[in-house]
């Protein structure tokens, strides 16, 4: 069965519609990309997914269940995590204290233990430590561990972000143009970091990007949309030769 | 700036870093119980009024420097701190229970408010709770029953476990119960930085849209941190009334919540050290100019007793301050600390600030 099924969103703001009737599926499993030109709603799916905009019509069912019914802070306990186009990270912390508040949708104590520091709080923090570090050591952020976020290559914040989002044990990762201000360089780690998170990790991993060439690198499905209306679906191969995206991108020829 | 070598998770975990760090405390709390003895008693109420202010700075540090939501009229709450402790023990409570029922009336109050002020940001919260100020300031004269109206409430002495602690009568008991209620608000302030709860507040204070992708409820969040806010702010204002001995709608003017909002901007916002800075420039200030009025009067310069010279010489401070270090006197004194630590290989451009990132896609 699929994990994430978007069936016939849609969604408006005031008299324009930025998402007309988008429908796909992920599987377990699978990295799926959508891809369009700017403006052609695809931010705002990924706003859809986490719930941040509630659509105008349209199902939205993640792992069996109804995620329309969450509220956009309880998304991630449903096992989504996501990171953001323009990195959303809180720069007064250290690395470490941004991967620990990505923890937070697994915390357990209530604030009056916290107040106290009860040997419970102490635990859990040890706890949420262990993942921290695991995921630390999966991604190769040792060296930034103590650095304040501020202080920081934007490359590098890239990568800490997925962190934040890998450290609540997801079942689905939302990338929100992993590689957008990236290097040739950088780019190519980013495919690198998204291959190993699908084969070791086993996460399914819907993405957004720009970057043709780390889309045909990692994707298994890509869907095309332009103008909040769904293109084409299938292999990046196939997308990359379908007439109407092409028509999309570049204006049609003969035009 | 130093690395440390960890060899357990624990080592961050545990409030203090290494024996040193617990060492400097330890000397610090030996230094504040042994200063009573050594300083004379208008002094030791000085330090009682210091320790006040910073509890109530304490307050406001959580809510401003913390979450990131600012009060223009936290003066409200250490009112209701103040008349509800004061009242209860005119009615026969003792101090200990009237104390703890003073700290929960403000840190419910302060809940219920939230819940329709937080939905406000910005620029909006402060005025909202500007009016909440000016509100409190009429109320405590319309709530006679319980405020005594006009003429206020006069503090009644504190009868604690067989002895009588008065703020005149034995200064040094009333500058130990202060002390030993800050020691205690302080730890517990601590631990939430370094819990779940503390991060959270954080998170919203940085970015809210973040912080909910990460699954922190932001209502909840943010009425929490208002909650506890109130509550240590309100517990300021009851040991206030004893400082003050009596209080009255006087007491808790407006202008006391802007004097409170800038000693932690001047201490350093999002510091604990802060709140205490802040609040002994705003306490030791007045005699700071009256002592330095004095010494020019010795050789011979007459200066007028302006009215209103500490908050100007206040007014300068910050604004000095905001341009030459944003971080208040606490990042002064991180400048001064990491030069000792790394004399002489201290540079100059150390503490220059990166450059930051534009921030978009806000939902606000």
């Amino acid at each position: 069965m699929s994990l994430l099924q978007v069936n016939n969103v849609s969604l408006s703001f005031g008299g324009i519609r930025a998402i007309d009737g988008v429908s796909f599926s992920v599987e377990p499993g699978e990295v799926f990309t959508i891809v369009g030109p700017n403006g052609a709603g695809k931010s705002s799916l990924f706003n859809l997914i986490s719930r941040f905009y509630h659509p105008a019509g349209g199902a939205i069912r993640f792992d069996g269940e109804d995620l329309l019914e969450r509220k956009p802070h309880e998304v991630i306990d449903a096992g989504i995590a996501r990171t953001f186009q323009n990195i959303e990270l809180f720069d007064h912390a250290t690395v470490l204290d941004n991967l620990l508040i990505g923890r937070h949708s697994r915390r357990q104590t209530r604030w009056f233990e916290d107040l106290l520091f009860l040997p419970r709080v102490r635990r859990e923090e040890r706890s949420h430590r262990r993942a921290v570090e695991e995921v630390i050591d999966f991604l190769e952020l040792a060296a930034y561990r103590d650095r304040m976020i501020q202080g920081l290559p934007y490359g590098v914040r890239k990568v800490v972000e997925i962190a934040q989002a890998l450290v609540s044990q997801p079942k689905l990762l939302l990338l929100d143009e992993p590689a957008s201000g990236l290097s040739v360089e950088e780019t190519e780690n980013m495919a690198w970091w998204i291959e190993d998170m699908q084969k070791d990790l086993g996460l399914t991993i819907v993405m957004v990007e720009h970057d043709m060439g780390l889309v045909s690198q990692v994707s298994d499905r890509v869907l095309a949309i332009a103008e909040g209306r769904p293109l084409a679906e299938g292999s990046p191969a196939e997308i990359q030769a379908h007439p109407e995206v092409i028509r999309a991108w570049l204006g049609g020829v003969g035009e | 700036m130093k690395p440390r070598f960890r060899t357990s998770y624990d080592a961050d975990i545990d409030r203090f870093q290494g024996r040193w760090h617990r060492a400097q405390y330890l000397l610090l709390i030996a230094v504040a119980v042994a200063a009573p003895w050594m300083l004379g008693a208008y002094y030791v109420g000085e330090l009682s009024s210091v320790l006040v202010w910073s509890l109530a700075g304490l307050g406001l540090m959580l809510l401003v420097g913390h979450t990131g939501q600012v009060s223009l009229g936290h003066a409200a709450f250490m009112a209701i701190g103040a008349f509800t402790h004061l009242a209860l023990m005119l009615r026969g409570w003792p101090f200990l229970p009237a104390l703890i029922a003073a700290t929960l009336a403000s840190g419910i109050s302060g809940a219920l408010l939230a819940l329709p002020i937080l939905r406000l940001s910005g620029i909006y919260l402060a005025i909202a709770t500007l009016a909440l100020g000016i509100l409190v300031e009429d109320l405590a004269i319309i709530a006679e029953p319980i405020t005594g109206g006009v003429r206020g409430l006069v503090a009644p002495p504190i009868d604690m476990f067989g002895f009588t602690i008065d703020r005149y009568g034995t200064p040094i008991a009333f500058y130990y119960l202060c002390l030993s209620v800050v020691v205690l608000v302080t730890l517990a302030y601590a631990n939430l930085l370094r819990s779940p709860t503390g991060r959270a507040f954080m998170a919203v204070r940085d970015s809210e849209i973040s912080a909910r992708a990460l699954g922190v409820n932001i209502t909840r969040t943010k009425t929490l941190a208002f909650a506890l806010s109130c509550a240590i702010t309100g517990l300021a204002g009851a040991l206030y009334a004893h400082l003050a001995q009596a209080v009255n709608f006087e007491s808790f003017l407006v202008i006391i919540s802007i004097a409170l909002l800038l000693q932690v901007i001047v201490g350093g916002l999002g510091s604990i050290h802060g709140a205490f800075f802040g609040a002994v420039v705003i306490v030791l200030l007045p005699q700071g100019i009256a002592i330095g009025r004095d010494l020019l009067a010795d050789v011979g310069i007459r200066v007028a007793a302006y009215p209103g010279l500490d908050m100007a010489v206040f007014a300068v401070i910050i604004i000095v301050l905001m341009i030459l270090e944003p971080r208040g006197l606490y990042g002064v004194w991180i400048r001064v600390r990491t030069w000792l630590e790394l004399f002489p290989l201290y540079r100059k451009g150390m503490f220059k600030r990166a450059r930051s990132y534009l921030k978009t896609e806000r939902l606000k």
